[in-house]
């Protein structure tokens, strides 16, 4: 008997079931049609989608927060200045997680789901890598903020681009005569173990053996590590220069347990500022850096003869002339960095408006706009200052900047020009087809 | 660096290690012991206090000694009072059933990290040391002017470090004190002897139980207060001391503190030496394979009893 009713209510369940799943289905399938034919008919005044895979969490959560707040600020500026071809800009945004999986997942999300004109925004070049070929295959244009070396070698694809940052080979080719002629030739490297901390190994051995130096230590630490006393002692005793770059939530622990490992005794240091970024270099234990060099991709502290369009830039993205939040100073920012963002989003309204962009049927040429673009002057588009973008490579040129801690601030001592960081194309990728 | 300041360093390194691994490790071997739940979340507890301590400091202000103090005792306490409600809430709604307990607590991992991360957000957040004194130290040679001390580059340490140390030794000595010399003790041996019987005599094991979650869970969180001057609060760092915790215990025998300590410091100082000599990656290698050997062997640990 008991068994029986049972059995009746499983039968009358599992239909029910079946029937809700048949009217989301339909339900779904009748959302799915009307949106496209509305999308067509309404194509003037639709807004722009950018998705934008953002560090939301995980290990690079710091930059996530700040190349959020240049999006959204970036965005504003275009839409009060009307849009792109006439069309308001919508941000979405979803988070990866830092995790090259969740990464590719978000792409799909941004293609399928969310029904984005293009996606914009990764940083960490593994997640970069773990996303760009979905990227291809979505057939969605993918503008990443990286610095990894890997669009321009050659192992990404068409769809992705990176006309907003310049990429660590050329930063590192553009840094190595300073380093090789005015603090030493015999440089220890210290790099977080991922492709990112691996371009660095390799173009900055080539880079300082070119000038006549050479690396006498390599040594890697995992981006996750939280304690670095333990890998120092590596660090060969006649070296001259310690060249270091880390990043993830443990930087300002590496840095200072870099400081408390030499004491007074230190080595010339030449850091790029990834080992500091959205840290305050007036925490306490930082003190040894004074004196020390860093690179940066755009001047953290405002410099003397800072320009307007930068002031400008400075204030839309709520940053004070440290290089922390308006709102509150000890946030500091990831201002080295965070330009991209900015540049990037000018980037895709110059290349959408010059291709006569509509829809996601006007991809391609969409891409092919952008790889048309060559010089961009520097100015309110492009704060950090005039690129070359190579339309080849799909990577772009600019300048870099060397700054000494001075009282406590980053002092810009030196500036690479475009030229300095130049290097042989590696691909072509407008060979390739879409 | 040459052989000898480069063992020192490493045994240095090892030392703070060992010290902070023996409180967490310590914790987790308790719970068990006397309630045989295997708590996955313990990290998320070490993380918890961790956060708790920054949070707590920043909004003492002042010399950062002041915060460091409130935190060292305000924040094991709360995360102590958490964990205890929890196992009112949860571990005693599915009657310490071992199966279920595991699934329970791999819940609290989750619930305690992703409320962390939606409430403070996902930056690592830096506390102040108290005191950070570099000192410098000395090594003997026999070199050429005879009997020499010489100030070898990199050998150092902070007097914050030596602190965690001695402060772990307290801790220690003080809880084998309040498990052998008091009454509170004494029920917590008895609950771990027997439970059933226990009870019988009158020993409120329920509450007994309750404590012990929270003692556990204070000394995670205690050993996060310590180590978080010299690393950083983040929520996702309760992963890494739960696996060596787990190691720890595994290797020293479930629920048997001798052997959890003498395990902490074996791996806490392979740990240290390991990782300055070869490379860190090895030293978690070995660990985890020494847990395979250990497991093969010597099924109950070191020094842990053969279940009956």
């Amino acid at each position: 008997m008991s068994n029986g009713t049972s059995k009746t209510s499983k039968i009358s369940r599992r239909s029910a079931l079946l029937g809700m799943g048949a009217g989301a289905g339909a339900l779904a399938a009748a959302g799915v049609l009307p949106g496209t034919m509305g999308f067509a008919q309404a194509q003037s005044s639709a807004p722009i989608k950018i998705g934008f895979q953002k560090h939301a969490t995980g290990i690079g959560a710091a930059y996530g927060r700040w190349y959020g707040a240049t999006t959204d600020a970036a965005v504003k500026r275009i839409n009060d200045a009307g849009g792109i071809n006439g069309r308001p800009v919508e941000v979405v945004v979803e988070d990866d997680g830092t995790d090259p999986g969740r990464g590719a997942e978000v792409l799909e999300k941004f293609a399928n789901q969310h029904n984005c004109d293009v996606a914009f925004g990764t940083l960490f070049s593994h997640v970069v890598i773990g996303s760009a070929p979905r990227a291809g295959e979505l057939k969605l244009p993918y503008f990443v903020v990286s610095e990894g070396h890997h669009v321009a070698s050659g192992m990404l694809n068409r769809y992705t681009l990176q006309p907003g940052i310049t990429d660590v080979k050329s930063q590192v080719i553009s840094m190595a005569p300073f380093v090789a002629n005015n603090l030493g030739k015999k440089v220890t490297m210290i790099y977080p173990d991922f492709a990112f901390g691996h371009d660095h190994r390799d173009f900055f051995s080539e880079a300082i053996a070119a000038q006549g130096g050479e690396v006498v230590a390599k040594i890697a630490i995992p981006p996750t590590e939280t304690s670095f006393t333990r890998y120092f002692p590596s660090i060969p005793r006649e070296t001259e220069v310690i060249y270091h770059v880390m990043v993830g939530p443990a930087v300002l622990t590496f840095v200072k347990e870099l400081g408390e490992f030499f004491g007074p005794n230190r080595p010339e240091l030449f850091g790029f500022i990834d080992s500091l970024e959205a840290v305050d270099i007036k925490s306490s234990g930082l003190e040894f850096l004074e004196g020390t060099y860093f690179w940066e991709g755009m001047p953290r502290y405002a410099q003397a003869d800072q320009a307007d369009y930068e002031k400008d830039y400075r204030a839309a993205v709520g940053v004070d002339e440290n290089g922390a939040s308006i709102a509150d100073s000890k946030d500091v920012a990831t201002y080295a960095h965070m330009f991209g963002c900015w540049e990037t989003l000018n980037i895709i309204k110059a290349g959408m408006e010059s291709a006569d962009y509509q829809g996601p049927q006007d991809r391609a040429k969409l891409i092919e706009a952008v790889e048309a673009m060559t010089d961009m002057p520097a100015g309110a588009d492009h704060p950090q200052g005039a690129k070359r973008f190579n339309g080849k490579t799909h990577q772009t040129f600019g300048s870099q900047y060397i700054s000494k801690v001075t009282d406590g601030k980053l002092v810009v001592e030196h500036t690479a020009s475009i030229e300095d960081g130049l290097y042989e194309d590696e691909v072509d990728y407008t060979a390739q087809s879409f | 660096m040459d052989f000898g300041p480069h063992l020192m360093l490493a045994s240095l390194e090892g030392a703070v290690i060992s010290a902070i691994l023996v409180l967490t490790a310590m914790g987790l071997s308790i719970v068990f012991g006397v309630m045989r739940v295997v708590n996955v979340a313990h990290g998320e507890f070490y993380m918890l206090g961790a956060v708790l301590t920054w949070f707590i400091t920043s909004i003492v202000g002042g010399h950062p000694a002041i915060g460091f103090v409130a935190a060292i005792v305000v924040a094991p306490l709360l995360v102590g009072c958490l964990a205890a409600g929890a196992d009112r809430l949860i571990l005693k709604r599915v009657n310490y059933d071992p199966d279920r307990t595991i699934v329970a607590t791999i819940g609290m991992l989750y619930i305690i990290q992703q409320t962390t991360l939606m409430s403070l957000g996902p930056d690592a957040r830096p506390v102040e040391a108290p005191f950070n004194t570099r000192l410098s130290l000395p090594w003997f040679e026999w070199g050429e002017n005879g009997f020499a001390m010489i100030w070898p580059w990199g050998l150092s340490t902070t007097s914050y470090k030596l602190f965690v140390i001695a402060a772990a030794a307290m801790v220690l000595v003080a809880l084998w004190l309040v498990l052998t010399r008091t009454k509170v003790g004494l029920l917590m041996r008895a609950t771990q002897q027997d439970s059933e019987t226990a009870q019988a005599f009158g020993v409120p094991v329920g509450k007994v139980y309750s404590w012990v979650f929270g003692l556990g869970a204070g000394l995670a969180a205690l050993g996060a207060v310590l180590v978080v001057p010299i690393q950083q609060a983040h929520y996702l760092m309760g992963h890494d001391p739960l696996l060596l915790a787990f190691i720890v215990v595994i290797i020293g025998g479930l629920g048997s503190l001798p052997g959890t300590v003498i395990a902490a410091i074996l791996i806490g100082m392979s740990d240290g030496i390991i990782s300055v000599f070869f490379s860190p990656t090895l030293a978690k290698i070995i660990a985890t394979f020494l847990v395979a050997m250990v497991l093969v062997f010597r099924p109950q640990g070191l020094l842990g009893k053969i279940a009956r």
